[in-house]
């Protein structure tokens, strides 16, 4: 095997190919380093989703790479992410993940924050008489801005706006968030483990449908038979993968779920959820009940979001770096904001047998990853091939690159902008 | 010398020295000690057979809850679910269960919660050390048991793991709690 990719040391974006990356992108931390100055301090890195702070006052915290950040909704309702760290000596100002709170004060010397980040007092000020004004020390403010409830947020003040990032991703999102049946989406709940290995890893593991019925045989034999069959994208053509586009991509595992407010009634509803459809056709309109029973397993496909996000089905898998070779993920469940109690628990149920540290589903995928590390380490000149379904990828009308969902175009789409990004200029 | 008068007499602090005297108590305890042995042992089938039908495992994640059903938990199991999951620890095809860390595991500093002849419910604090490809892992938990007399065996109704790191981030790992 020839391994070009490592002749070229004019800066690491060379050791990314259309069909393979180095190794040693999972290995060598200088790569690391720079990834966190040249993508997470410079692109925009998701922070929450709007449910998780729905009224004045609320907060909470987010990491973006190694910077503590707090996501608030300040008194006139609008969104801020600050750095989380006070501008006399440095000390956290927030420590609880979350919560609510009429502004921020540092345990160490008292000086006081408002919800928008403004100092709005000193203890003793005597000491600081001409020289400095409070105004000019707010708490450090990143752009922030929202597209669906997603928020997200970037330390580069020059950036796109979000939707230009987005892109072709908005649609995706559109279509994801039509789960909740007529209800908006709210967060539910999250699990959140670490795994010995590179964060592109996971990256890649959303968009990689080929390890599905390997790495998950043990979930499918546990579910019922629709459920496993509703899953079973290896020889579905119409199950396919698009590069969006700015590292985005989808992937597309029930074709018939993917835009879940078009229904031509031919599909039936799962007979495990009987109970919730005699329980919800007590009080709702047959129409009603089946629109939200369908949504039950979240939208058909994963959306993936460089750098660090995914809208997978019925559930957020965020992804945050915590050294080359540790990352730590949060799958943060969904439901219907407003929505039938039931519906929800089962979602909950839903989401347990599958993620968590104690699912049916993400250990093996954390034993996966762990062992891409362990691997990576020998040989770290040695391509990882990312080359699968190159033969079959075409180009649609929306410009999209597709293959099959078992391809590997989506993780190409996320080496091609990581590829961008980490060039020398 | 001590009578049995005082030993029977709780304590201001709601502590009775001789709760855990109560042979119902003896045996639970027996029982969760024998829980543990079969967990580090990885004998999951043995281990599904000590519960009652009605029985409920739970690995929350809220630290301060009881309603399990209406939260995100890591672990909430019935019978159909602990069948599941026994299956999927033992027949070979799940890659974190074969490759799970060796674990050893100590519970102790029992209290007696509730005792009404036919049920005892009893808190307890377990350390896990496992071990698995060069590196020692650490989990501390708060343990809740509800053991249920059947025909005078005693049986697991209710398990409530809470781990002091629920919140956080917990390893994903191939064996139980």
């Amino acid at each position: 095997m020839s391994t070009p990719l490592m002749e070229n040391h004019d800066g690491f974006s060379a050791l990314a190919a259309t069909d393979r990356v180095a190794g040693q992108l999972y290995t060598d931390p200088e790569i690391f380093e720079a990834e966190l100055e040249k993508i997470f301090y410079k692109t925009w890195v998701w922070v929450a989703h709007e449910s998780e702070i729905p009224d004045k006052g609320n907060f909470k915290k987010a990491m973006i790479g190694r910077q503590p950040v707090i996501v608030t909704r300040d008194r006139k309702g609008a969104l801020n992410v600050l750095l989380n760290r006070c501008r006399h000596r440095g000390a956290s100002i927030c420590e609880p993940d979350k919560g609510k709170a009429n502004g921020f004060t540092c345990p160490y010397h008292s000086w006081s924050y408002s919800l928008d980040g403004q100092l709005r007092g000193i203890p003793y000020p005597e000491g600081y008489e001409g020289v400095i004004e409070k105004k000019d020390m707010p708490l450090q403010k990143l752009r922030v801005e929202s597209y669906a409830g997603m928020v997200f947020a970037s330390f580069n003040q020059d950036i796109e706006p979000l939707e230009d990032f987005l892109g072709d991703a908005k649609l995706w999102m559109d279509r994801f968030m039509m789960q909740g049946a007529g209800f908006g989406i709210k967060v539910q709940g999250e699990h959140k483990f670490r795994f010995d290995g590179n964060w592109k890893i996971q990256l890649e593991n959303t968009t990689d449908g080929y390890h599905f019925p390997i790495v998950h045989r043990s979930w499918m034999a546990s579910v019922d038979a629709e459920t496993a069959d509703m899953l079973s994208f290896m020889t579905d053509e119409n199950a396919v993968t698009h590069a969006l586009g700015n590292g985005h991509s989808v992937a597309i595992m029930v074709p018939e779920h993917v835009e879940l407010d078009a229904d031509d009634g031919t599909e039936e509803l799962q007979e495990r959820f009987r109970h919730i459809i005699d329980e919800l056709s007590e009080t709702m309109p047959a129409d009603q009940v089946r629109r939200i029973v369908r949504s039950m397993h979240g939208a058909g496909f994963n959306l993936n979001l460089f750098p660090n996000v995914a809208m997978s089905m019925s559930f957020f898998r965020v992804l945050r770096p915590i050294s080359v070779n540790e990352t730590e993920v949060q799958h943060m469940a969904l439901g219907l904001d407003g929505g039938p109690e039931s519906v929800n628990r089962e979602r909950l149920r839903i989401h347990e047998h599958f993620q968590g540290p104690f699912g049916f589903g993400t250990p093996d995928d954390a034993e996966a990853w762990d062992r891409v590390q362990r691997g990576a380490n020998g040989n770290p000149q040695m391509p990882i091939m990312v080359n699968r379904g190159l033969n079959r990828e075409t180009t649609g009308t929306e410009g999209w690159k597709t293959s099959h969902v078992t391809d590997e175009s989506g993780m190409r789409e996320s080496y091609s902008q990581w590829k961008k990004m980490m060039g020398n200029d | 010398m001590t009578s049995e008068s005082t030993l029977t007499a709780p304590l201001e602090n709601g502590f009775a020295s001789d709760a855990l005297l109560d042979p119902m108590v003896s045996k639970a305890i027996a029982l969760i000690w024998h829980e543990a042995t079969l967990l580090d042992a990885k004998n999951y089938v043995a281990w599904e057979a000590l519960w009652t039908p009605g029985g409920k495992y739970v690995i929350p994640i809220d630290p301060d809850t009881d309603d399990f059903e209406s939260g995100l938990n890591m672990i909430y199991d019935d019978a159909r679910m602990r069948r599941m999951r026994v299956t999927r620890l033992t027949e070979g095809y799940s890659m974190s269960a074969v490759a799970s860390a060796r674990t050893a595991r100590t519970i102790s500093r029992f209290t007696v919660t509730a005792n009404d002849g036919e049920c005892v419910t009893l808190r307890s604090a377990q350390i896990i050390v496992g071990f698995k490809r060069e590196k020692h892992l650490l989990l501390a938990a708060d343990l809740e048991h509800r053991i249920s007399f059947v025909d005078g065996e005693p049986r697991l109704d209710l398990k409530v793991v809470r781990l002091v790191n629920s919140e956080g981030a917990v390893t994903a790992s191939g064996f139980l709690l």
